[in-house]
Formats: structure tokens, C-alpha cells, sequence
């Protein structure tokens, strides 16, 4: 079998074995991404092949006095482009940033760096991760691989589209209200949106800091475990990272069955809106999952039709005060039209940021102004509340919760890019999930008449990412849909 | 909910966005719509509900106040569109006279 169809498991037990040398590893992908990469356009920026293979050679070379590795040894990674990485630009898919040269890594990058992981290159994101197609990108937007005139979702689509393309063995995502799992149903691969807080947001250009958070996005939901294994962790330098032991994930995979497992399907979801294709597949994974042992309970998230109007609120206005500091002073682009200083701050955002994003600034600047901050911002924050409750209660009646990723299969390049509003509403099934802090992965279960990738999310407890992974692993081990691959045409 | 020009022009300055026209406009309609459907919010009895302030019940995290290394001066202006002898540099602030 060619290595780059490999799981980053069966790659490393590969290497592990000396069956594989890193350059060899390194190879193979260049070839890979010279060969898809044009047609799928899932990176930024391509990390130099001649570095990389530097790299390599020099741990082959190692590895011939002492045969000791480490979980991601010379494994081949994209990252989100809006996770700083001291080695390569970070863009955050804007012009704004331009060629912006983080002076530090961020806390998972350098958490990963002693396991001399291959950094292969930077992935597509809408701009600051503003989106859910990949479209608001500066750099252009990446195709699904499956369809390469549909999106791969968004905002982390370069990631997943990646990993689906087998242009990376696995890649790092970010997730604010759906950007790591959305993308991942799209492009039929797997991502997971750990806890608020299980992971370090050190580093990660900041979007809207309640809800950031930085997850895996990989080929199955064990690779998924062993990357989570080395994200996760209290950060001294992130204040909301939490201090809370870290399990070793893999061993969720112990049971592989449902048994004892109370699984809710909350009714809200399965209501008007919702594609009949993707919920035949939603229903049909519903069904595995209790051949598998779990007892599938009809439960309640009352809140669930007003939590896009509270995360759109909350996200944007917390978006409007991060993105303030782009403003030509200390990185980035400066706007050369300009007399004085006031002037110089308007004219470098205006040409600098894309329309999706000044859209979201003037939203959120909007809803915190003097006069409408408590019937905006302060409502919403009420509502969160709410809706937190409605998940606290489900979760006395059931372990996990089930629902579809999307409401409809991934669409086509500019088919929503005209209508903001239809856009956010295909976030409608994670956003709640993020607006509670809750752990949530997406997994492949079918696909669209048009061979188009279905996801079923499985959301948890707080910090119980190993019922989610255990359910999404049996799941997955009983079904086919992880083997099916893209012809990418 | 009716966002008109004026009050885009407004927002656009407290965010410090220079709009165009035509981002004026789209802008006026676009952000009329979204906050229209924001209103379903107001269908939700709040009453005496507390405000989420954060999601995972911390508290304020707490660091000793010691010195510690950082990236250099040098570092740190790498990126900058303008520097001047250790300093960022940006069109004067205060007029000549």
C-alpha cells in the first residue's frame, strides 16, 4: 500500500519498525502534494522540500545509534494557518497579515517540536477563521476533494481537505463554532473540538477567545486519540487552560462496544431544515450505534433555535476587540495612503481585511456600542447561559449526544457567498456545543447521491473527550465509510 | 431591525475601518438582515439569569510577578512596517505649528 494512504497509527508503528526512514516518508508526500496539491489547493504555504528532507535525514542518521521515537517522529503535518509556527509564515488567510513571521511558536507547535514531527506546510482557512466554505480566504479558496467544485467547509477546510487528499498524514485545526468538525464532515475525514480549555489557545491567533480551540483533524478517530494525547495539557501561558489530569486517550479503545451507554438524540436537531439524505444517514448511524449496546434515549436542548443568534453575537463582538490590533503599527501590512495617524488605522483595514471579516468587525462593534450592549452582548451572554443548562440537563439523562454535522452536504464554491446569513445557519448543529464548552467530534457515517461526505457529530461531558472517542471508534471499526477514499477529478 | 448608511458610517469609525460605497450599502443591508433574525433572542425569558462570564467556572489565574527572558528588542520589531531606533514608527500624531 502507498504510504501516503497510511493512518499516522500504521505510519508510525511503520517507522517504529525501521520498515520506513523518514526521508522516504518525506518523498513520498512531495510527491503526493505535487501531484493533488493544484487541483485541491489546501496550503498556504509549502514548507520547502529541501528543509524537510534536511530534517529527515538527519533523524535517519539518529535513529542508527538509538531506535527510540516518539508518537509523532517524523510524521508528515499541516497546521491551520493561524497557529503560529516560528518556521514558516502565518497568515491567518489575510492580507493583513501578509507574511507575517510569528517570533515564537505556539504552545502545541512547541509542545510537538521534540517529537521532530515533518511540518509540510500551512494550511487554507477563511480569513481569521471567519467562515465555513474556506471562500473568505485571501489566498483563495480550497476544494473538497471529493468534488472539487464543492467546498470543504470551513473555517479549517485547508486542513481537512489535506488530510483527505493524503497531502498530510494529519493536521491541526481550530474550532469557534464548528471549524474544525464542519470541515472534517465535509472532506469524510475525522476531527475532534476537545473541551474549552483541555488545550492551549497559546498561539492561536485569536478569533473569539470564549470559544477557540485548537483540535486534531485526521484519517480515523484513533489517529485522532494518539494527537490529542500530545495537544492536550495545562499551559501556564494560556489562563483559561485548565488544570485537569490528561488521560492517555488511546486506552478509550479498550471497549469496543456501547455497552452501559446511554445515547440522547436531541429532537431539536431533527426538525425542519435538515437535508432528508443527511438525515437518513444520521438515522442509520443512530441505529449502529445501538447494535453496538448504547441505549438511544429522544432528549430536549430547548434552546437550540436561538443559539446562532447568540453565538453570531458573542463571537463577533468578541472578534471586533481581538482584531483591533491590526492596525499597521506593529506587523503586517500598512496602508500607504495615508496622512496621519487616525487615517493610516482606516485605510490599513480597509484594504487589508476581507469583506467577511469587516463584516463581523462592524457586527460585533455594533452590538457593543453605547445603547445596545445589554440587548445584544448581554442577552446573548444570558442565553448562553441557558443554553449550557439545557446541555447540563441532557447530560443527567444520557452520556453522549448524537446529531448530524451539517444540515445539508457540503454545497458549491460560491453557491452561499452571497447571503451571510444562510451561511451562519450551517453551523446551527455545532455552534451549540461551543457556546457550552463541550467536547464534540465529527466522524464520516455516508455520503450524498452526488458522493458527497456525511458526518455524525457525538458530543460529551465536559473533559469526557474518552466516551466520545470510545463510541466514535466502535462506530467507525463497524462500519466501511473510513475506507472509501477520493479520486480527487 | 433597520441599520441605515449613517449608522454603518458611524460603526465603521468606532471600529476604525475605512468602508467604501459600496461596502456602505451592502453593509446597510446585509447587517439589517442578521440583526433582524438576532431579535428571535428576545423570545427567550431571561429573567434573572446570570450572564455566562466563563465556560469552564474559573476563577482569575494568578502569576508571580518575576522576571523572566522575552524576545529581544530586535525580535520583536522584526515584523514592523516602520522602526526608528528601537521604536515602531508611524505618521506624526501632533501638527508642526
Amino acid at each position: 500500500m502507498s504510504l501516503v494512504k497510511l493512518t499516522l497509527k500504521e505510519l508510525q508503528d511503520q517507522f517504529t519498525r525501521a520498515e520506513v526512514r523518514a526521508s522516504e516518508i518525506v518523498r513520498a508526500y512531495y510527491l503526493r502534494v505535487s501531484m493533488v496539491e493544484p487541483k485541491v489547493k489546501a496550503y498556504i504555504t509549502l514548507n520547502d522540500k529541501e528543509t524537510v528532507l534536511a530534517e529527515a535525514h538527519a533523524l535517519d542518521q539518529e535513529l542508527k545509534q538509538w531506535r527510540k521515537t516518539m508518537p509523532l517522529m517524523a510524521m508528515p503535518l499541516a497546521i491551520k494557518d493561524n497557529i503560529c509556527t516560528h518556521d514558516l509564515p502565518t497568515t491567518c488567510g489575510s492580507r493583513i497579515l501578509g507574511q507575517f513571521r510569528p517570533p515564537y511558536d505556539a504552545s502545541v507547535v512547541a509542545t510537538m517540536r521534540p517529537h521532530r514531527f515533518l511540518l509540510l506546510g500551512k494550511s487554507n482557512l477563511d480569513e481569521f477563521a471567519m467562515g465555513s466554505s474556506t471562500e473568505h480566504s485571501a489566498f483563495g479558496p480550497s476544494r473538497n476533494p471529493w468534488k472539487l467544485n464543492h467546498v470543504p467547509g470551513g473555517s479549517s477546510g485547508g486542513s481537512a481537505a489535506a488530510v483527505a487528499a493524503d497531502e498530510c498524514v494529519a493536521a491541526l485545526g481550530s474550532d469557534t463554532g464548528g471549524s474544525i468538525r464542519q470541515p472534517a464532515a465535509c472532506c469524510g475525514v475525522v476531527g475532534l473540538k476537545p473541551t474549552y480549555g483541555r488545550v492551549s489557545r497559546y498561539g492561536l491567533v485569536a478569533f473569539a477567545s470564549s470559544l477557540d480551540q485548537i483540535g486534531p483533524i485526521t484519517k480515523d478517530v484513533m489517529d485522532a486519540a494518539v494527537l490529542l494525547n500530545v495537544l492536550a495539557g495545562h499551559d501556564p501561558l494560556d489562563s483559561t487552560s485548565a488544570e485537569v489530569p490528561v488521560p492517555d486517550f488511546t486506552r478509550a479503545f479498550k471497549k469496543r462496544d456501547l455497552k452501559k451507554l446511554k445515547i440522547g438524540v436531541p429532537t431539536e436537531y431533527f426538525t425542519e431544515g435538515l437535508d432528508p439524505e443527511v438525515e437518513v444517514a444520521v438515522r442509520e448511524a443512530i441505529e449502529e450505534l445501538g447494535r453496538l449496546g448504547g441505549e438511544i434515549k429522544e432528549v430536549s436542548l430547548p434552546h437550540t433555535g436561538v443559539a446562532v443568534a447568540t453565538y453570531y453575537i458573542i463571537a463577533t463582538a468578541e472578534a471586533s476587540s481581538n482584531l483591533a490590533r491590526y492596525d499597521g503599527v506593529r506587523y503586517g501590512l500598512r496602508s500607504k495612503q495615508s496622512k496621519d495617524l487616525l487615517e493610516m488605522f482606516c485605510m490599513t483595514r480597509q484594504e487589508g481585511l476581507g469583506y467577511e471579516v469587516k463584516r463581523r468587525i462592524m457586527l460585533g462593534t455594533y452590538v457593543l456600542s453605547s445603547g445596545y450592549y445589554d440587548a445584544y452582548y448581554g442577552k446573548a451572554q444570558a442565553v448562553r447561559t441557558l443554553i449550557q443548562r439545557d446541555f447540563e440537563e441532557a447530560f443527567q439523562d444520557v452520556d453522549l449526544l448524537v446529531s448530524p454535522v451539517m444540515p445539508t452536504p457540503p454545497f458549491q464554491l460560491g453557491e452561499k457567498i452571497d447571503d451571510p446569513l444562510q451561511m451562519y445557519l450551517s453551523d446551527i448543529y455545532t455552534i451549540s456545543a461551543s457556546l457550552a464548552g463541550l467536547p464534540a467530534i465529527s466522524i464520516p457515517c455516508g455520503f450524498s447521491r452526488q458522493g458527497l461526505p456525511i458526518g455524525l457529530q457525538i458530543v460529551g461531558r465536559p473533559f469526557e473527550e474518552e466516551t466520545i472517542l470510545r463510541a466514535a471508534r466502535a462506530y467507525e471499526l463497524a462500519t466501511e465509510w473510513r475506507k472509501k477514499r477520493p479520486a480527487i477529478r | 431591525m433597520r441599520i441605515s448608511q449613517e449608522e454603518v458610517e458611524h460603526v465603521g469609525k468606532l471600529a476604525r475601518i475605512h468602508l467604501t460605497e459600496e461596502e456602505k450599502n451592502a453593509f446597510s443591508d446585509q447587517l439589517s438582515k442578521i440583526l433582524t433574525y438576532m431579535e428571535e433572542l428576545n423570545t427567550v425569558d431571561t429573567q434573572g439569569v446570570d450572564q455566562m462570564v466563563t465556560v469552564v467556572n474559573q476563577s482569575n489565574v494568578l502569576r508571580a510577578d518575576e522576571a523572566r527572558p522575552s524576545i529581544s528588542q530586535k525580535t520583536a520589531l522584526g515584523n514592523a512596517p516602520a522602526a526608528i531606533d528601537g521604536f515602531f514608527s508611524v505618521p506624526k500624531i501632533i501638527s508642526d505649528r
